[in-house]
Order: structure tokens, then C-alpha cells, then sequence
């Protein structure tokens, strides 16, 4: 074969060559736009239907604290207190801004706002008793059918179920600027609720962080020191490889098993509290242990052995060369795994269903032994809940959980990247 | 690069069978126990007795007898794999990290046992210090990489003291002046030559009496091998240096005594200049020749 031929030849097998190329480079960028295209329609989705969630509708009225309509002569008097009719000054409230409402239509009006709004004249009054006899502006929140007729009226999956008369009244109020949308604070300042308006999500979140801070605490101590004992110092035989073998498949369990695990283990043989975190923690550090292993013993096996040799050559024990060289050099894929297994135990749901995380729970819990619900569990609760309100309020909470994860995600990256600086 | 798994892979004959591309062959019997040349010494440093070392069951070393003096250089050579190194990593212990690497025979330093199941391996390592093949710093700073080994065996007390050690040590490695005013920078950004001398002062930093040198240069270009050499001159003056070196022109220039190894045997040891103007034995001299290697 001439040179001339072999160069054709060349020539011919590079085009398809390049042709090769190409369509592989198509096939990449075809699989990344439909995996980001997921992702937009995800969040689209996610956002669309939650960021009413982060709205709350609110009425301003002028409340006049009566004595004759609330039978209440004394404010300080508790007798009387608990007998006094609360509902009385909201009603006339009402009436004073909706004028054409006759006396008929009470149970309507007073349907307006939400079933909290008496227990809130009464706390502001308890307060303070010198308000009885004078006039208060208080801010009120609607009920939640008024709430879902003024964010959602256009909406045809919601219904309405506002009369036509209520309708007209909510419209007008609206346009004089007695019902207003605002910011939600009270979902970030209150726990569940059996109201809508009223749910929030701190208690989740305490309970979330509270439920992390204990697999946190047990389970990268854990894992790394099993990790290292495992890479560095355990003999290899048939029972190491018997446990490395183990820890893999303890990776690949569904996750309520361990939930499982943990109802058997720690609240029926040890007699922990159900629905606390500290059982959450220890079944969510089960759950993550493999995972952090896994990741521990990736990193310290990427430690180059020219590290290692250096230190033994200069006469570090096994110890003083794990310590000094191996773990700082292993410290940013071993936070790396823990992050992301963390990541993955705050939005697990399965495993604290079955250890009574899923009660229904009012109060911000103040310590590890208190009942508490998680982030992923509250969503779980809301979504199936009848009343439409709470949709939104559990797309609402999904937004907070991704916003932790994905904080979190952030967390692992950044600290990969400053603790590898230091190489 | 994973030198642990080099180190094996240099090492372990891959055949057992007699060499044939030298023109003369010879099978294990007629190595075995026959160094020629002068492998014992008055006053030695390590005495060395059939020793012998296996890798699983390949037997690597296949009984080496030898003694290295006090403050000498001698230079192990070698086709690749005749167990130059292995030999070399068995002075201070550091095939023990390889599960499968069993030593036999009798090693002493200082007419104590080597392997002696009560030595401490730490202590040891304290005194037969090793500079590898690829220069491998921490990822510290370059004061740092030379204060660790005096740290971790509390050699200083006060920080006065470590600057002392970290400056005696810099300069005998011919590093201080390129380096003294930037001891708080990473010892990894320096140049492949300078790291190599880092790790030399990192070795010399503990004062041992021994420095093993695994194919210090091999890594280095002309100019950084030159200033290796004329360390290890000088460095001669206070230890005893053990050098693996690939390169005859090295083992020439620096050592005192070489030792030629041949398929885990030790062929030939006597002093560098009859090694290299005239061998006794005939595979030197085919490997000095260049007929094979």
C-alpha cells in the first residue's frame, strides 16, 4: 500500500471518526437538557402551585371592646371572663364594614374570619383589661375560604365556597383595603395547626434540626472512626471482608426497614419516647452510617501512599500518620459523603412514619425528648390533607425543604473546596 | 502513583528462570551465596546474614549476605527488578505495610536485631531515615515538613530550638537560601529538585545515622541530580548512605562501595572503582557493559 492510499484511508476513517464524536456530544447535551428540563418543570411546578403558600390574607377592623354585647363589666374578673362572649365585637366590627349586611346574615359574616380571631380579641384583652369600653384597629386572618377566594378565584382545581353574597362582600373589602395580602410570618412562627391559616412550618423545622443534630453527632463520629479502622488498621481476613460486604448491602435498604428497626429496637426494647427526635436521630443515623462509611473509605483510600510512606519514613506511628496525614487530606470527601447522606436523612419521610413522627403535633418542640414531626413528614401530612388550603401550604413547606437541601448541598461544596485548598 | 504497588511491581521477579540475554546464564545455584568481591566489614553499620524476603511465594531476595561500614556510601545497581529496593526498604522495616511481604535471615543495626518481634519499628525508622523515589513533601508548609519529624519525636521543646533544627537542616540540604524567606509556603509548590531536597532535610531533620535513598533522582532533570549528588557528598561526611540508583554514572560519582544485585541475588559488592574498571564477575560486567539492563 502506497502512502498516498494510507493517507486516503486515514482520511476516510477520521470523518467517521468525527462524525462519532459528534453524535456523542449531541447524545450528552440531548441528556442534559432533558434532565434540566425535569428540573425547570419541577421547580415550575413546585413554585407555581406553593409561592401562595408564602401569602397570607388579612383583615384590619376597628373592634370596639364593649361591655354590654360581651357581657363583661370587669375585665379582671375571671369568672366573668370566661363567660364574656368574644364573638360580639367582631361581629359588629363586620357590620360597620360591610353596612348593606342585615341581622339575618350573621352566620355568613362571621364566616369571614377565621375561627381564631375571638381567641385573639380575648388574649389582646387579657393583656391589657383598661381596653374595655375603647376601640382597637386589630388585624384579623380571614377564613380559609375567604383566603382561597382571593388568591385563587381564577383557579378552576380550586373551589370556591363562598356564597355569591359573601363573594360581592370579600370583593369589596378588598377594594377598600380592609382585606389585604401580606407576607406570611405566621407560617414560619407557628407549628401544625387544624386551621390552614394558622399551620406553619417551625415546628418541622425545629424538629428537623433537632432530629439532624443527633444523626449528625452519632453518625460521622461513627463512620469515620469505623471508616479508618476498617482502611487503616483491620486485619484482612474473612470477617472484615464479611463486615465490608455487610455495610455495602445495609447501603441499599429501603429505608423503612430501618424505621422498622427502630421501633422493635429502640422504642419497644429500650423504652425511648415515640415521636421524639432523639429516636428519629438514631434511626435516620442507622440509615446514614453505610453511606458516610462508604464515602470515609473512598476518601482515605484516595490518599496518595507516597503521604503515607513519607510519614512512616520519618517514624510516625500508625497512629500519628492516620491522625497528622490521612484524615486532613480524607476530611474533605469524608464532609462531602456526610453532607450528602445528611442531605438525604432530612428528607427522608418512610423510616419516622413508623416511629410515630407523624402524630399530629401543635407545639415547636424545646428538646430532643419532645414530640416533634419533620419537614418531609409535615409535607406528607399536608398533602394528604382534604381541605385545599393545606396544598398549598405543602408545596409552601417544600420550598423550605429544598431551600435546606440545597443549603446544604452548597455547605458541601464549599467546604470541599476551602479544605482542599489546603493540599 | 501508587509507589507502594511500584515498589512491588519493580521487584518481584516476574520469572523464576535463568537470565539468557547476557550470553552467559546462571540458575539460582550458582548465585546463591556466592557474592564476590568484599561484602563484610570491620566496623559495620548493619550486618546483613541470608537474608531473604518473599512476597506471598515468590521469593524476591534470594539470600543476600552483606555488611555496610559506618559512614559510607554504598550504591545498590541492578536490572530492574532484582530487588534492589525491596532489599533496601528491608533496613528500615518499611515493607511492613505490605501484608504479603515476609523477611528471613538475620538483619542487625549496630549488632541489634532488625526484626526483633520487641524492636520498635518507630524508633528504628528514627534512625535509618528514607529519602523515595518520587519526592514526595507534605501538603504543609516547608517549615512544617522539616519540623514533623523532630515534633512527633519531641526533639525540640522550645520553638527556638525547632527553628534551629528546621534551619540546620534546610541548609544542609543545600535548600535555606532558596527557601528562607518563604518557610510559611506550601513545601508542594516548590520545584521537583527543591522537593527532593525538602525531603532530604526532612530526613536529616531527626538525625539518623542512616539515610536510605530510593532512586532519589530518578524523577529529577540533570541539573537537580547534580545538587543531589554533591549533597550526598557532603552529607557523607556525617551518615551512612544507602543509594538504589538506575544510573552507573550516579553510583560512579557518589558511592564508595557497589553493590550489583542480579534476580534477588547479590552478584558482586566491592569497591565502586573495581566494580566499575573491573568486575569479577561476569554478569557485572555484561551490566556495566550495557549488554543488558
Amino acid at each position: 500500500m502506497s502512502n498516498h492510499e494510507q493517507a486516503a484511508l486515514v482520511r476516510q476513517s477520521l470523518k467517521r471518526r468525527y462524525r462519532k464524536e459528534r453524535r456523542f456530544r449531541f447524545y450528552g447535551i440531548l441528556a442534559i437538557a432533558i434532565a434540566l428540563a425535569a428540573l425547570v418543570t419541577l421547580f415550575a411546578d413546585i413554585i407555581g402551585k406553593g409561592y401562595t403558600g408564602f401569602i397570607k390574607t388579612t383583615m384590619t377592623l376597628e373592634v370596639r371592646f364593649d361591655p354590654k354585647t360581651m357581657y363583661l363589666e370587669d375585665a379582671t374578673d375571671k369568672d366573668a371572663f370566661s363567660m364574656a362572649d368574644f364573638k360580639a365585637p367582631l361581629l359588629a366590627a363586620l357590620h360597620d364594614v360591610v353596612p348593606e349586611a342585615g341581622d339575618s346574615d350573621d352566620r355568613d359574616l362571621g364566616h369571614l374570619l377565621s375561627s381564631y380571631a375571638a381567641n385573639k380579641v380575648r388574649d389582646t384583652l387579657e393583656a391589657d383589661p383598661s381596653l374595655l369600653g375603647k376601640t382597637q384597629t386589630m388585624t384579623f386572618l380571614v377564613s380559609d375560604d375567604v383566603s382561597v377566594y382571593v388568591k385563587h378565584a381564577d383557579d378552576p382545581n380550586y373551589s370556591i365556597q363562598l356564597s355569591e353574597k359573601q363573594q360581592g362582600w370579600v370583593d369589596q373589602l378588598q377594594e377598600r383595603g380592609i382585606i389585604q395580602n401580606s407576607f406570611n410570618d405566621v407560617f414560619f412562627q407557628n407549628g401544625d395547626s387544624r386551621d390552614p391559616g394558622h399551620a406553619g412550618v417551625l415546628g418541622a423545622i425545629v424538629g428537623s434540626v433537632l432530629t439532624m443534630v443527633v444523626t449528625l453527632l452519632l453518625s460521622f463520629p461513627i463512620g469515620v472512626a469505623a471508616a479508618i479502622y476498617l482502611e487503616e488498621f483491620a486485619p484482612q481476613n474473612k470477617f472484615t471482608d464479611f463486615i465490608e460486604v455487610n455495610i455495602n448491602n445495609l447501603a441499599a435498604v429501603p429505608s423503612i426497614i430501618f424505621g422498622l428497626l427502630g421501633l422493635a429496637v429502640f422504642i419497644n426494647l429500650f423504652g425511648l419516647p415515640r415521636s421524639v427526635p432523639l429516636v428519629g436521630g438514631l434511626v435516620l443515623t442507622l440509615m446514614t452510617l453505610p453511606t458516610i462509611i462508604i464515602s470515609s473509605r473512598a476518601a482515605i483510600k484516595s490518599v496518595p501512599p507516597s503521604i503515607r510512606e513519607a510519614a512512616e519514613g520519618i517514624g510516625a506511628s500508625k497512629m500519628q500518620v492516620v491522625l497528622h496525614h490521612v484524615l486532613p487530606l480524607a476530611l474533605p470527601g469524608m464532609l462531602t459523603g456526610s453532607i450528602i447522606g445528611m442531605a438525604q436523612a432530612l428528607g427522608e419521610t418512610a423510616p419516622l412514619l413508623l416511629i410515630g413522627m407523624v402524630a399530629f403535633i401543635v407545639d415547636v418542640p424545646s428538646g430532643f425528648v419532645d414530640a416533634a414531626t419533620v419537614l418531609p413528614v409535615q409535607i406528607f401530612l399536608w398533602a394528604g390533607s382534604p381541605e385545599l388550603a393545606f396544598i398549598e401550604r405543602a408545596s409552601a413547606a417544600i420550598m423550605v425543604l429544598l431551600t435546606f437541601l440545597i443549603g446544604m448541598n452548597a455547605l458541601a461544596i464549599w467546604l470541599r473546596r476551602r479544605l482542599e485548598r489546603r493540599w | 502513583m501508587n509507589t507502594m504497588n511500584s515498589a512491588i511491581d519493580q521487584d518481584v521477579p516476574v520469572k523464576d528462570e535463568p537470565e539468557t540475554r547476557g550470553g552467559a546464564t546462571f540458575n539460582d545455584a550458582e548465585l546463591e551465596g556466592r557474592t564476590v568481591g568484599k561484602p563484610f566489614a570491620d566496623d559495620p553499620k548493619f550486618t546483613l546474614r541470608d537474608v531473604e524476603v518473599f512476597y506471598g511465594d515468590a521469593r524476591a531476595i534470594k539470600g543476600i549476605s552483606l555488611d555496610i561500614a559506618k559512614n559510607e556510601v554504598i550504591a545498590f545497581i541492578g536490572p530492574s527488578g532484582c530487588g534492589k529496593s525491596t532489599f533496601l526498604r528491608c533496613l528500615n522495616r518499611m515493607n511492613d505495610s505490605i501484608d504479603i511481604c515476609r523477611v528471613k535471615g538475620q538483619l542487625q543495626l549496630d549488632g541489634e536485631d532488625i526484626y526483633d518481634a520487641k524492636r520498635d519499628v518507630v524508633e528504628l525508622r528514627a534512625r535509618v531515615g528514607m529519602v523515595f523515589q518520587k519526592p514526595n513533601p507534605f501538603p504543609k508548609s516547608i517549615y512544617d515538613n522539616v519540623a514533623y519529624g523532630p515534633r512527633i519525636h519531641g526533639l525540640a521543646n522550645r520553638k527556638s530550638d525547632l527553628d534551629d533544627i528546621v534551619e540546620r537542616s534546610l541548609r544542609g540540604a543545600g535548600l535555606w537560601n532558596e527557601v528562607k524567606d518563604r518557610l510559611d509556603s506550601p513545601g508542594t509548590g516548590l520545584s521537583g529538585g527543591q522537593q527532593q531536597r525538602l525531603c532530604i532535610a526532612r530526613a536529616i531533620a531527626v538525625s539518623p545515622e542512616v539515610v536510605l535513598m530510593d532512586e532519589p533522582c530518578s524523577a529529577l532533570d540533570p541539573i537537580a541530580t547534580a545538587r543531589i549528588e554533591e549533597l550526598i557528598a557532603e552529607l557523607s561526611q556525617s551518615y551512612t548512605i544507602i543509594i538504589v540508583t538506575h544510573s552507573m554514572q550516579q553510583a560512579a560519582r557518589v558511592s564508595d562501595r557497589t553493590a550489583y544485585f542480579h534476580l534477588g541475588h547479590l552478584v558482586e559488592v566491592n569497591e565502586t572503582n573495581k566494580v566499575f574498571t573491573a568486575p569479577q564477575h561476569e554478569l557485572t560486567e555484561s551490566y556495566i557493559t550495557g549488554r543488558f539492563g
